[in-house]
């Protein structure tokens, strides 16, 4: 019984950060249409500020409470900043162009910013474990965890119900789902489509690199990281169905359960299982989980 | 149509050009052409199945299938021989493209990229787990004679495997100019421009899909024999999506318009990637990226479109029906 709540707990703090890096992936997919290989970049990209801002912070002998604060903003901060000058500044010139064209946009920008990071922040492994010890440990039916990665969890849950709701509940989701649904009658009826893409993309970066922020604790940072994680999120967003938030949740646990339990059963299967339960679902469900079918084109 | 059309044949010259050149070449460009061309070979069955409106972001699956079949082979059997190897590799990732090929035909888009990518990352996955094979780390195989000779000098045995690739990729160029223009390879463009209307017409739009995906899975197979025989070595990476990322960045490079642009772009690539890892070691992915961006701008119909339009404005036919309708790629 132990063993198994093992499993669930751990699955549920890996779904839960890969489920904010999806959220973001899918919502640029959904508005832009463009699948964004250079997400994983900007999950790296988010922990390693986060990084910086916690040792900078602790070399001050600040409490660690206020590095987990500084780290959260300044990731916030510089996410928004690099994710508005990327769409202005080079995605915008490829609108209209193939969906493969665009992919390889998005290819370009990932080698270029595996380069920078490195040059940036070396190539050996950093480390920001101060904020890891802010929530002490929990006693949970037996098991001891960490404490700051359960908080992961419901982080996670604020994080997808306030997407959800500002997406269903507020004007400005309604006519970002206008903008996803049909951009042309978006158009027609006066949306400004085009800060709505570079809003979107924004936030998608955001919601990435919030997610290397809050992990950037946990782990150790070096060149590879990006890789990793943009072939986890692209597994998500396909089993839950491209543009999809509902679907990002769901992808993001079958993942993380799916990690979870092959790491504490079968450890030589992690990458596997995941790229088969991905195959699975798309061989019976090519759209994904979550999507509705849509019209053949004659 | 028209006075624009060589004869495929015609094809074989530059390719002879191309072996006695490497006479001449130093020896670095020597193996530098060589992974150019196998890499090429890849490029080409990646523009041959976009000719359906498909982009298969998992050639590295193939790719790998090829150089671990030809490896295991070899090590197993004692096989040497590059065009042996070369043909082992073709046929081991043409067996894997058969068995996948009709399962992958039903999807379209984006979703059969990600399920190439997804079925090449479960294949990486395996093989860094299979310790039988070396895992993460690969293993080595021996040097590849040619029709029993065997070649103790490094240039000889270089110029051996640089005469075999490019050969085996002219070959396969001049073989995929005669499927461009037979009546398969037309279905195959219709199939892009509108998969129902073929199946209207009495063909099977699956079928044309899985015949032109297992000539790709064929192509990377035998490149990957190449990248094998070149490094001697072999191991998982030869699956990972960077991998594959870069054989469609070639075939986009390339503008999947004409055959010969595949060749450049591949080379362009290579001496790119060899030049800024000469002087820029830590910012090669940073130059390559560059150049990918600078391509997709200032090229948007690839490398080709370079002597493609000349050729039209030489010939005065219209720049856009014909082109049109031979073009692998929506623009």
């Amino acid at each position: 019984m132990n063993f198994f709540l093992t499993i669930v707990l751990d699955g549920l703090i890996e779904a839960s950060w890969l489920f904010i890096v999806a959220l973001g992936l899918t919502l640029v997919f959904g508005v832009l249409k463009i699948l964004n290989v250079a997400h994983g970049s900007f999950y790296a990209l988010g922990a390693y500020i986060a990084a910086t801002t916690v040792t900078i912070v602790a070399a001050h002998s600040l409490p660690p409470a206020a590095g987990f604060v500084a780290m959260l903003i300044s990731v916030a901060l510089i996410a928004s900043i690099v994710g508005l000058l990327l769409e202005r500044g080079l995605l915008k010139m490829f609108y209209g162009r193939d969906e493969v064209v665009l992919l390889l946009v998005t290819y370009a920008v990932f080698l270029i910013l595996e380069d920078t990071t490195k040059l940036i922040w070396g190539v050996n492994p950093i480390y920001a474990t101060q904020p890891y010890e802010l929530f002490g440990n929990v006693e949970f039916a037996g098991l001891y965890y960490v404490g700051y990665d359960l908080m992961l969890i419901p982080a996670a849950a604020l994080i997808g119900t306030a997407v959800w709701y500002g997406l269903n509940r507020t004007i400005i989701g309604k006519i970002v789902l206008a903008v996803i649904h049909n951009e042309e009658m978006s158009v027609s009826m006066g949306v400004r489509v085009n800060r709505v893409y570079a809003a979107a993309f924004a936030f998608g970066v955001l919601l990435a690199a919030l997610a290397g922020a809050l992990t950037a604790p946990k782990i150790s940072m070096q060149p590879g990281l990006s890789s990793d994680v943009i072939i986890l999120s692209f597994a998500i967003v396909v089993i839950g169905g491209l543009g999809s938030v509902e679907g990002a949740a769901v992808g993001a646990l079958l993942v993380g359960l799916a990690r979870a339990t092959s790491v504490h059963l079968m450890p030589q299967a992690e990458l596997f299982v995941i790229y088969l339960i991905m195959a699975a679902v798309l061989m019976f469900r090519p759209e994904g989980l979550f999507k509705r079918e849509t019209a053949r084109r004659i | 149509m028209g006075p624009r059309r060589f004869h495929p044949l015609l094809m074989i010259l530059p390719v002879i050009v191309a072996v006695l050149f490497g006479r001449v070449l130093p020896t670095w460009t020597l193996s530098l052409a060589t992974i150019a061309a196998s890499n090429a070979l890849v490029a080409l069955g990646i523009v041959v199945l976009a000719r359906t409106g498909n982009v298969s972001f998992g050639q590295g699956l193939f790719f790998a299938a090829g150089g671990y079949g030809v490896a295991l082979v070899a090590n197993g059997t004692g096989i040497t021989d590059a065009v042996l190897q070369m043909l082992i590799g073709a046929v081991c990732g043409g067996l894997l493209g058969l068995v996948i090929g009709p399962l992958i035909a039903r999807y379209s888009g984006i979703f059969f990229g990600m399920l190439t990518l997804a079925l090449s990352m479960v294949f990486y996955g395996a093989l860094v787990k299979t310790t039988l094979l070396g895992g993460s780390d690969g293993f080595n195989v021996g040097r590849p004679s040619l029709f029993g000779l065997n070649f103790t000098d490094t240039r000889e045995a270089d110029f051996m495997l640089y005469a075999v690739a490019v050969v085996t990729t002219g070959l396969a160029a001049i073989a995929a100019v005669f499927l461009f223009r037979s009546e398969f390879g037309l279905a195959s463009l219709a199939v892009r421009e509108n998969n129902l209307r073929v199946e209207y017409l009495g063909l099977s739009a699956n079928r044309i899909i899985t015949t032109n995906f297992v000539i790709a899975a064929t192509f990377a197979g035998a490149s990957g024999a190449f990248a094998l025989m070149a490094q001697r070595h072999i191991d998982p990476q030869f699956a990972y999506w960077t991998t594959s990322g870069e054989f469609v960045f070639v075939a986009v490079l390339a503008g999947y318009q004409s055959v010969s642009a595949v060749f450049v772009a591949s080379l362009a690539l290579e001496l790119v990637r060899s030049f800024s890892n000469l002087y820029l070691p830590n910012t090669w992915q940073l130059a390559l990226g560059v150049f990918l961006l600078a391509v997709i701008l200032f090229l948007p119909r690839g490398i080709g479109s370079l002597w493609t339009r000349e050729r039209r404005k030489r010939t005065g036919l219209p720049a856009e029906a014909p082109a049109a309708a031979e073009e692998g790629a929506p623009t």
